[in-house]
């Protein structure tokens, strides 16, 4: 293994996680980074996810790293040439029913404290400026700097700035193997390469697991698939994306006309299959809840279905952050269905982390140290210069 | 044994054989057909009400017409028939059923037939997007179903065997034709003539409908490249470059274009049947052996659906389709019945592989599209729009592509614009065809209405 190629990073997963870290890496820091993506950067989670960049409704210990990511979010022409399509048009989170209303007004209250500010929305105001919604809204928490953004078009354009800035960004390259030895990592690709560095991020989105639990960090993740539909191109009548209080059901309308909607349940999926098919029937329910929630869609026709892998931890926190039991490794994944908005946040963190070892942004919620000793699927205590996944 | 649900999709000459063998061997197949009357394409008949008499409907074909309708209604109470019934999605083996009034349901199967036939393949140029121009199934739907010419003075653009049977059509049906413009030279199609002598009496028709046109005066070029349609609102004028190198303008108030037709494949793939690129279709097909069967256990293909190959050859593969259906389910079928469908079955592919190579494909047109020629109608993406997105994104086959710029990404998922979008890329990129892929399919196959009533009424 002599002739191994050094980085100084290495990142295993180019979703928008690894995509933006390579970025910052490269830019901000100047440092030699390959990236190593099985399929193509953003296909998977990020590539196909609903285009939420929505602050308002997550916990609260998230909100410091979601403004971080917000501010990146508003800066993407400056820095990787082009918008994304990223629109800060508002969020609207709406309760049909008492219980929501009141969970809608207390998030409002304390969300203030954490330098978020939303506006209540009455039900007179909210039949008046949104005359399409359906019989039964009580009233509505706007989220004014929220908005929307392609998802297609976001890790594939990080990725080919930081390309463009002289990070490697190694396409339809499978990762088969990663162990650390002597000072650093050796990682090993399914067409026979050999790269070793320092610093390994660990980026596979659900597929993450796997490396975790080589190196002896095993976390009870699932792999889920939320289901995603699309509708024929309409007049733009609505710019804010809408949702139900309990995110039961969501929606946004693109500029080109279409309406994306997702929400319900989503069932379990299987890792060995990367595109996983939608369910008719979850279509139809879905279906039932878009023409409650906005009668005139009756008349509307759905061209198209689809849905993706994401990785959920049981808090619905992610892990990000240094590995509890290897130096040199960092995780960052379990974005348990909103992980898009916090994307350029996380690349911004984990590059950081990896040139300086350490981040302005608080993450300790995040460590993967709070699975330590209760994840079923723990397996022998690999001594950390010896853990390895194949 | 319990008996089998089979069920066939498409009632058109495909379906309607295969469902007549499954009812010869008693069963009783469901049979699902979003037309609200069964026929398909070629034997498509016209509205309750409507009374013209086969032979102005069908021409040479009315006697075959004719038997074809009568098989199905025949079996009419031997099968449960869903007419007006969009098959929409599968999931395992449920099919997702919309009808005509928008009511939902769902039917399992144990054996499913598809012969859902084939649509127009087209190739963009710049105005296609006018009102005005059709393709030109279209223009024979308009005729045979609703006894409707697309204009007064129509221009017929394309090549393959429908250019000159619809211009026949036209012509008879009194409307007055400003020209046939065919994409193939003529010494192509001559060349062609004597593999086709495998089917005579089709390729006597052809020339007949050559000569005939001839006859009437119908101004045909051969080996012309279509360039633009021009008018102020809506089409006044095709203007074409010929054999020759000129650019020459016809005055017309219609356009009907299109080359030959390409398989509907969604369903298939929605199954997950394994597809293989067909050079000579020039489509990704999903494979089969001589049967019909398809790579997953209890899915047949039949008809234009499989592979085109026409009408006759429909019912010979319907047939086959069925009785694979039956000898994988262990029930009798006559072995005569089955050599005859073979044997048809083998002339019809021979004479359709001499269709192809007569009337091919033109791929040299879409090297000259001018960049500003829309490619996908539905998201209006023009020419230019996606060689930049293939060039600048790193885009190396269609799905990406289509991720990148919305091209397939409309009302029609690219069943219009796919075969020209995957055309583009392999030229921009300078790679073969095939590389390029094809788009994945999802359902709904078709647009789905968004209040669509399930059976429970919630
Ligand atoms: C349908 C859907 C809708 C969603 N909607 C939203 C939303 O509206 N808002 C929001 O904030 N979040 C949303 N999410 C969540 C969000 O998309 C994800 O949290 C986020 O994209 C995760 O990014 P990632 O980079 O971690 O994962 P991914 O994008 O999945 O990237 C991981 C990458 O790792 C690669 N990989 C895996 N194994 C290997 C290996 N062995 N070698 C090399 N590469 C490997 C994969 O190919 C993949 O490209 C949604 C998710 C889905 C699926
Ligand atoms: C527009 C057009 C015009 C044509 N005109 C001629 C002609 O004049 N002469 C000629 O020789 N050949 C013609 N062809 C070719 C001709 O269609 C075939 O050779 C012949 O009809 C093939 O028979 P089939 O049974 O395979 O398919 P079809 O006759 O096309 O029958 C398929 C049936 O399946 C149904 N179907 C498809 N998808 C679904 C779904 N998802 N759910 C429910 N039902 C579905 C359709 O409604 C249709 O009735 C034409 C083709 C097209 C597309």
């Amino acid at each position: 293994m002599t002739d191994a190629t050094k980085y100084d990073v290495v990142i295993v997963g180019g979703g928008l996680m690894g995509a933006s870290a390579a970025f910052f890496l490269a830019t901000r820091h100047n440092a030699s980074v390959a990236l190593l993506e099985r399929g193509r950067v953003g296909a998977q989670a990020s590539g196909v996810n609903f285009g939420n960049v929505r602050r308002q409704g997550r916990p609260f210990i998230q909100l410091p790293l979601a403004h971080h990511a917000r501010d990146i979010w508003g800066r993407l022409p400056a820095l990787i040439g082009e918008d994304c399509e990223f629109l800060p048009t508002g969020h609207l989170k709406i309760a049909f029913d008492e219980e929501s209303l009141a969970a809608l007004e207390a998030y409002n209250a304390e969300a203030r404290h954490w330098s978020l500010s939303l506006t209540l929305v009455g039900v007179n105001r909210l039949r008046a400026e949104y005359p399409f919604l359906g019989s039964g809204a009580l009233g509505a928490s706007f989220s004014p700097e929220d908005g929307h953004a392609n998802p297609r078009l976001v890790a594939p354009a990080f990725g080919r700035a930081a390309r463009r800035a002289g990070a490697h960004i190694l396409e339809q390259c499978e990762v088969i193997g990663a162990t650390r030895q002597g000072e650093g990592f050796i990682i090993e690709t399914a067409d026979g390469r050999i790269l070793r560095a320092p610093i390994l991020i660990n980026s596979a989105g659900a597929w993450s697991n796997r490396f975790a639990a080589g190196f002896g960090e095993s976390v009870p993740m699932e792999a889920r698939g939320p289901q995603m539909g699309v509708t024929e191109s309409l007049p733009y009548f609505v710019s804010p994306v809408l949702g139900t209080g309990d995110s039961s059901f969501y929606m946004r309308q693109v500029k080109r006309g279409s309406v994306v909607f997702g929400g319900g349940a989503h069932v379990a999926v299987d890792l060995s299959d990367p595109r996983p098919r939608p369910r008719p029937t979850h279509l139809l329910t879905q279906l039932r809840s878009l023409t409650r929630f906005l009668p005139s869609m009756a008349g509307v026709q759905v061209v198209r279905t689809w849905s993706g892998v994401e990785g959920y931890l049981p808090d619905k926190l992610p892990a990000l952050g240094w590995s509890a039991k290897v130096p040199g490794l960092l995780h960052a994944f379990g974005f348990s269905g909103h992980g898009f908005q916090l994307g350029p946040g996380v690349g911004s963190v984990l590059a950081d982390l990896a040139a300086t070892g350490d981040t302005k942004v608080p993450i300790e919620p995040f460590s993967i140290q709070r699975f330590a000793g209760n994840g079923p699927a723990k397996t022998s205590p690999a001594a950390p210069s010896s853990g390895g996944a194949r | 044994m319990s008996t089998p649900r089979v069920v066939v999709i498409g009632a058109g000459p495909a379906g309607t054989r295969a469902a007549e063998m499954l009812v010869a061997a008693g069963l009783k197949p469901v049979v699902v057909d979003e037309a609200p009357r069964s026929g398909g394409q070629i034997y498509r008949r016209q509205p309750q009400g409507f009374r013209r008499p086969p032979e102005k409907l069908y021409g040479f074909e009315a006697g075959k017409a004719a038997r074809l309708h009568e098989t199905f209604d025949r079996l009419q109470d031997k099968i449960d028939y869903r007419p007006r019934t969009m098959v929409w999605g599968t999931e395992g083996r449920n099919l997702h059923l919309a009808d005509g009034d928008g009511r939902q349901d769902v039917i399992g199967f144990d054996a499913l037939i598809l012969a859902t036939g084939a649509v127009d393949r087209i190739v963009p140029f710049e105005g296609w997007t006018m009102p005005g121009v059709y393709t030109l199934g279209g223009a024979q739907i308009a005729l045979k179903y609703q006894a409707c010419l697309i204009g007064r003075n129509v221009a017929l653009v394309g090549s393959g065997p429908l250019l000159y049977l619809v211009a026949y059509q036209y012509r008879r049906a009194g409307g007055n034709l400003a020209g046939i413009f065919d994409t193939t030279p003529l010494s192509r199609e001559l060349a062609g003539l004597p593999r086709m002598a495998a089917n005579p009496a089709n390729t006597a028709k052809g020339l007949y409908y050559l000569a005939w046109l001839a006859a009437h005066g119908v101004p045909m070029l051969h080996g012309v490249a279509p360039l633009r349609a021009e008018g102020e609102g809506r089409v006044a004028r095709l203007v074409l470059r010929d054999r020759a190198g000129r650019e020459r303008t016809f005055a017309c108030d219609a356009i009907a274009a299109g080359y030959h037709v390409q398989s509907e494949t969604q369903l298939a793939d929605l199954l997950g049947c394994d597809f293989a690129f067909d050079a000579r279709a020039g489509q990704w097909l999903p494979r089969q052996d001589e049967m019909g069967r398809s790579s997953v256990a209890g899915v047949y293909l039949a008809g234009d659906g499989a592979l085109v190959r026409g009408a006759d050859t429909a019912e010979a593969t319907g047939a086959l389709a069925a009785l694979a259906c039956l000898q994988d389910q262990g029930m009798p079928f006559d072995a005569a019945v089955r050599g005859q469908a073979l044997k048809a079955m083998r002339r019809g592919s021979a004479f359709a592989s001499a269709l192809r190579d007569a009337f091919p494909f033109p791929e040299h047109l879409y090297e000259n599209l001018a960049d500003e020629t829309i490619l996908c109608r539905c998201e209006e993406v023009s020419v230019g729009t996606f060689r930049a997105t293939l060039r600048d994104k790193g885009a190396d086959e269609v799905n990406r592509a289509k991720a990148f710029c919305r091209v397939g990404m409309g009302r029609c998922q690219g069943r219009m614009c796919g075969a020209s979008a995957a055309r583009v890329a392999a030229q921009t990129l300078g790679v073969e065809l095939a590389s390029v892929g094809r788009l994945r399919g999802q359902a709904p196959v078709k647009p789905l209405p968004a209040a669509i009533q399930t059976e429970a009424g919630e």
